[in-house]
């Protein structure tokens, strides 16, 4: 390790590279809404006062943080161990059904609310994990490419979660096609009079324990050499066929645990063609903070806020909800560009 | 089941396979083309939608759909531009850069949208058909398979074009070599960056094609998020083609008839829920790759960017 200097010294150039960034797609952001007759002073007004200004929409963007969360830690294991996850969304709405359906059935007949919960957290992560399976399978066994499947698996997914709403575990009672509701009450229990559920302190936990396991535990070293070198990982004895089923268990399990997390802590109920579309979003978070657990959570409590604010800023200003799409892909753009020369210029030369 | 076999059961069938196969085979093969070359286009959906928006802009004002094609090929060059300029010169990560495109594209197509047509909607009239000669009097096959804008017949040409270029010619061989072994097409002489950069102008290209198709002849309006998945779709063909356009074309066709099924599953009177047939292509491939399960045989080099003289 060469001795960094100048603005590249530690902790101020890490803010740095996510400073400027964010300042620059602001700017651009701003000059598309100027050219458009907005005013982008109002827009970003009413974001920062929706997401984090005020106590509500803080609670608000806190508690969106949970599913961006369990996702990211997901990403992290598939990523860092080379196995391109990108059946996020499958993985996710699969697992919010089956827990969404069965938090209900479990309470009516006298499971007590804390084993509900857990149960349906844990089923949910199974049916996470076990939707990763084929592709898992086809990609140890066979070496086939897990970006194709894991997609196909998303779409498949996706179709099978509207067929179980519309035509097995559809409500009776209600007129859009939906799960039965699971009461206010039942949900996951808030924080300290907050509207934050628990699911925010458990992705947490699991983003960083994630982080702890890929980087100081010799199963992370094992996963982490098959991702820098599959051929290199053969050689060296591991079990890869074993580690690669494992990492994608991991990884599809904590996306379900996200699916499971969101439906019983927010919406206790899945409304057929509900889609939060989560999987592929979180991706670019998950690289720019190269893979980082610690990372990860910075630019997730600031996505969340992107989210939360920009929905309500886009019908104060007058423009569509999805400007706020805009703001992320030139984040992303900028993001990347700023990692860029930041690498250029520590080896020059080689660029 | 009778009421299956019926001609206009069938006729609907056919002809909403290709209105719905089109964008599929264009997008593709554009998606073909970068990932011959060695450059994974995660962007192509954005590049559709890009597309699908300047090519409905192009023929609602001129009122011409040869400059709404035009028009729509000339966005997703656009878009593929950033590829080139972020991903092929300057090496930045491919996914990253595919989803900022993507993203961005539903983004900005829906700004532009509410902009511009929120309050009128207006619709386009029917797309102009070409009806071929003698082939277009069989019955069912005539009117499903050979009664449709002309664009049609030309990416016929173009799978057939594509086959010929990739295997037969230098650019073909060259394309394969960007993807395989860069070093070795560098050595040799060739440019791999601009080898890259025209294989990623062609994706845009053809990508922006099939999305000006998906909205000016197959819906005839834009809606934000009008693609909905199609160049996702495009990549899992290319990918599953393994290198060979005629492979896309059948993929594109499975997948077309099976968007075009629950429609004509409804003009014969039966009602089944779009999921449960919208997910049948998908099962089938999975089943396929379950069975045949053998390595997708990519481009060793897909993804990863080149730099001269480093290894």
């Amino acid at each position: 390790m060469s001795v960094e200097t100048g603005i590249h010294s530690g902790r101020s150039a890490a803010l740095l590279r996510v400073l400027i960034p964010v300042v620059m797609a602001l700017i651009v952001g701003g000059l598309i809404l100027t050219v458009l007759g907005k005013n982008p002073l109002d827009y970003y007004g009413y974001v920062l006062q929706r997401s984090l200004m005020r106590w509500g929409g803080a609670q608000e963007t806190l508690t969106r943080m949970a599913p961006l969360l369990l996702i990211a830690a997901g990403l992290i294991v598939a990523f860092r161990a080379g196995i391109w996850n990108l059946g996020g969304d499958g993985q996710f709405l699969l697992a919010a059904v089956a827990s969404a359906a069965l938090a209900p059935a479990l309470l009516s007949t006298h499971v007590p609310r804390a084993a509900t919960l857990i149960v349906c957290m844990l089923v949910g992560s199974l049916v996470g994990a076990l939707w990763s399976l084929l592709p898992a399978w086809l990609k140890a066994r066979h070496g086939v490419n897990e970006i194709i499947t894991t997609l196909m698996m998303s779409f498949l997914g996706t179709s099978l979660a509207n067929v179980l709403i519309k035509l097995v575990l559809n409500d009776p009672d209600t007129t859009v096609p939906q799960t039965r509701s699971l009461p206010v009450d039942d949900r996951l229990p808030r924080l300290f009079g907050t509207t934050i559920h628990c699911g925010l302190v458990l992705a947490i936990l699991a983003v960083i324990l994630v982080h702890l396991m890929m980087t100081r535990t010799a199963f992370g070293l094992k996963l982490q050499v098959l991702g820098a070198n599959r051929a290199a990982a053969v050689h060296a004895g591991l079990k890869v066929e074993r580690l690669t089923l494992l990492a994608f268990a991991l990884s599809a399990g904590l996306i379900g645990l996200g699916g499971a997390v969101e439906v019983l802590g927010v919406w206790g109920t899945v409304r057929a063609d509900w889609n939060p579309a989560l999987g592929l979003l979180v991706v670019p978070l998950v690289f720019l903070a190269r893979f980082n657990g610690y990372a990860v959570i910075g630019f997730t409590l600031f996505f969340s806020a992107l989210l939360v604010g920009g929905e309500s800023a886009a019908r104060r200003v007058g423009v569509p909800q999805h400007y706020v799409l805009v703001l992320v892909a030139l984040l992303l753009l900028f993001l990347a560009l700023v990692e860029y020369l930041d690498q250029t210029r520590r080896k020059p030369g080689t660029a | 089941m009778q009421a299956l076999l019926t001609q206009p059961f069938l006729v609907s069938l056919l002809f909403g396979a290709v209105t719905a196969g089109l964008p599929l085979l264009l997008a593709g093969l554009g998606e073909q083309i970068s990932e011959k070359a060695g450059v994974m286009n995660i962007g192509l959906e954005g590049m559709m939608l890009i597309g699908a928006y300047t090519g409905f802009l192009a023929t609602y004002t001129t009122g011409s759909f040869w400059l709404g094609f035009l028009a729509g090929g000339v966005g997703g060059m656009c878009a593929a531009l950033i590829v080139l300029f972020l991903c092929i010169r300057k090496g930045l990560n491919q996914i990253v850069i595919g989803i900022a495109i993507t993203v961005g594209a539903e983004g900005l197509t829906s700004l532009l949208h509410y902009v511009e047509f929120s309050r009128s909607y207006p619709r386009l009239s029917a797309a102009p058909v070409f009806a071929l000669p003698l082939l277009s009097r069989i019955p069912v096959l005539g009117k499903g398979l050979f009664s449709h804008n002309p664009l049609v017949y030309l990416c016929a040409i173009l799978v057939a074009a594509l086959t010929w270029l990739f295997r037969s010619t230098y650019l073909g061989i060259s394309l394969e070599a960007a993807g395989n072994k860069p070093a070795a097409l560098d050595a040799a002489g060739v440019d791999v960056i601009a080898t890259r950069s025209f294989a990623v102008l062609c994706t845009g290209f053809l990508a922006g094609v099939g999305g000006a198709y998906l909205a000016n002849v197959g819906a005839g309006l834009f809606v934000p998020f009008i693609t909905g998945g199609a160049g996702v779709i495009g990549i899992v063909l290319a990918m599953l083609a393994r290198g060979r356009p005629l492979w896309v074309l059948i993929g594109a066709a499975l997948f077309g008839a099976s968007l075009a099924m629950t429609t004509a599953l409804q003009v014969a009177g039966i009602n089944v829920p779009t999921d449960v047939v919208q997910m049948l292509p998908f099962a089938v491939v999975m089943l396929v790759l379950v069975i045949f399960a053998r390595n997708s045989m990519l481009p060793a080099a897909l993804g990863l960017p080149y730099v001269r003289g480093e290894r």
